[in-house]
């Protein structure tokens, strides 16, 4: 069965005072099919519409036009059979009891789902082994870390077993350690396929790790639904590779697959933009040969760099 | 279909709203001596609007055509169905915060009924006091009064605050249901609450044709504590309205509540309408 399948959904919002209103669509005829086991990044900056669909798909928001099936249901007239049906985890929202202890907000969560004893221990438990969270199994919510905090929604929202597991900004505001448990955990969790990742996110890294498939929206529409493998071969914008050296020296010029040079700190620091057809261990290598390398950094083409690498090349309207 | 699982349904979980209670219980006793002086305050609270009473009466015989013992008597009604429909559904006013920061989705999410979560999202135990300080007040007026007790007295003095409290919970939720149109209408919803709690403590013959209208058949106020009061006392309506309103609260308290689910669900529908 698939677990999503929408037709033309639209939505607009009236926005202004009383007196200067306006209508402003935020998600525009967006159709899009998510089969069993698959892992969808959904994309786009900031306002694009991802938040807004994903509210259409779990029953938060009616849609203005068109229509929407999840796991078979009207999200927003089925509204707690649906629930019971998918997991959801806001980024910015906790669903989390702040005033109690982790497991007992595990507990009422339980309860809420009506997951059987037998099935909620071996559930709770395995994501306590691979969350590592024991050791704050007992303490209050409040007194979380945003990191420990977001595991323990990653949980509440898989304990009842959920065929869809919608994910909103999953990883902002994580350190890095933070962030790559997430993702294990969640890769993990999809590989096993019974259970569909929809995720939006603004981490380039995020998607590489989860997602097979990538949705990129920017002002309510759909630009690009294609496969990761097929979206980066085709649009993946430069990296760069950011050295620091312990002496000044020249532009590093005429190196393997470098595109652009940039200096900083009087020659301290250089930035090397590279093309995909050389790899960054060869790189840093051939760096290491002319240079005395004190730190390296690479930094990863941004999302927005995505979009707008997806504009040029897509015959869209002007922005 | 066929390929969902089955949802399944065990004892242990058939009570998860008493959970969520016990839960919140425990949170607050953490507590205890913060918790013992709001309760306190709100026996103070309640007793204060009973002194306003009886101030009257030193300077007056009777009220609206009833004496101080009579008034009492409405007031101990009044004072207990406010207590227990505070204690019940104040955590409606919390609904303004839950929409403007996004929580209300949170419990859109959730396979249970978004009121009964708001409800439970929080216990206001504290007004436990204002209950306590109604049924002694109640207790007093009921035995100095001596009735003439007869088998229906009996069961509206058992009754009345039950069918009072929820009457204005009704009233209290239907109120605050419109943050989900004003987000600063809780204002307006405030009046509602508190002014009930005052404005139900007096037999409403003392107030003008117009405020007594909209008592009866708009915000129905006077079946809290002035018709179950009529019918405890036995005597005729000062009014001259018909006998049988004095044994309508449980009626009015079923069209309240039906229609305030009825606004509850306009609410809700207005919110998936237009987001937050």
């Amino acid at each position: 069965m698939t677990i999503i399948h929408t037709d033309r959904l639209h939505r607009e919002f009236t926005v202004g005072t009383r007196l200067r209103r306006r209508r402003v669509t935020a998600v525009a005829d967006v159709t899009l099919t998510v089969e069993p086991g698959d892992a969808v990044g959904f994309l786009g900056p900031n306002g694009a519409g991802k938040s807004t669909t994903i509210k259409m798909l779990t029953g938060v928001l009616v849609p203005t036009s068109g229509w929407a099936r999840v796991c078979g249901l009207d999200p927003v007239r089925q509204r707690r059979e649906l629930a019971r049906r998918i997991g959801v985890v806001f980024g910015q929202r906790s669903q989390l009891w702040w005033d109690l202890p982790l497991v007992e907000s595990f507990d009422l969560h339980g309860a809420i789902h009506r997951v059987p004893s037998a099935r909620f221990r071996e559930r709770l438990d395995e994501c306590v082994q691979l969350l590592d969270m024991a050791p704050f199994l007992a303490t209050p919510v409040r007194q979380l870390s945003l990191g420990q905090r977001m595991r323990g929604e990653v949980t509440a929202a898989l304990l009842h077993s959920p065929r869809l597991l919608v994910l909103d900004e999953p990883t902002i505001g994580l350190d890095l350690a933070s962030k790559e448990r997430l993702r294990g955990f969640l890769s993990t969790v999809n590989a096993r396929g019974d259970v569909t990742l929809l995720l939006t996110t603004h981490d380039l890294p995020d998607v590489e790790r989860l997602c097979r498939r990538v949705i990129v929206i920017d002002r309510g529409r759909v630009l690009v639904d294609d496969e990761l493998s097929t979206l980066r071969a085709r649009f993946a914008g430069n990296r760069a590779l950011v050295v620091e050296l312990t002496e000044p020296i020249p532009p590093l010029l005429g190196l393997p697959g470098v595109v652009d040079v940039s200096v900083q700190a009087q020659g301290l620091r250089q930035r090397l933009e590279f093309t995909q057809a050389v790899n960054a261990a060869e790189l840093i290598a051939a760096v290491a040969a002319r240079a005395p390398l004190r730190d390296v950094a690479i930094a990863e083409p941004s999302i927005e760099d995505l979009v707008r690498a997806l504009y040029a090349t897509e015959d869209s309207p002007a922005r | 279909m066929a390929e969902l699982p089955p949802v399944e349904s065990s004892p242990r979980h058939r009570s998860v709203y008493p959970r969520i209670l016990a839960s919140r219980l425990r949170s607050q006793l953490a507590y205890p001596g913060s918790f013992a002086l709001d309760v306190v305050a709100q026996i103070i609270g309640q007793a204060i609007e009973l002194l306003g009473i009886l101030v009257v009466f030193t300077q007056v015989r009777s009220l609206g055509g009833f004496s101080s013992t009579e008034v009492v008597l409405m007031y101990g009604l009044a004072a207990t169905a406010f207590g227990l429909a505070i204690l019940c559904v104040e955590q409606i006013e919390k609904l303004p915060e839950y929409v403007r920061t996004g929580q209300f989705d949170v419990m859109l999410l959730r396979p249970l009924s978004t009121l009964a979560q708001l409800l439970t999202a929080d216990l206001a135990l504290k007004r436990l006091g204002r209950v306590g300080t109604g049924l002694a007040v109640l207790g007093w007026s009921l035995t100095t009064l001596q009735l003439d007790w007869t088998p229906v007295r009996a069961l509206v003095a058992a009754t009345a605050p039950l069918v009072g409290a929820v009457i204005l919970a009704a009233l209290f939720v239907a109120a605050n249901t419109v943050s989900f149109w004003l987000i600063d209408g809780q204002e307006a919803a405030n009046s509602v609450t508190y002014g009930s709690n005052f404005a139900t403590s007096y037999p409403i013959t003392v107030y003008g044709p117009w405020l007594r209208r909209l008592m009866c058949f708009v915000l129905p106020g006077a079946f809290v504590a002035y018709f179950p009061a009529l019918a405890l006392l036995g005597r005729p309506d000062p009014l001259g309205l018909p006998d049988a309103l004095r044994y309508s609260p449980p009626l009015v308290a079923a069209l309240t509540v039906a229609l305030t689910t009825l606004i509850w669900r306009a609410g809700v529908r207005h919110y998936q309408g237009t987001g937050s």
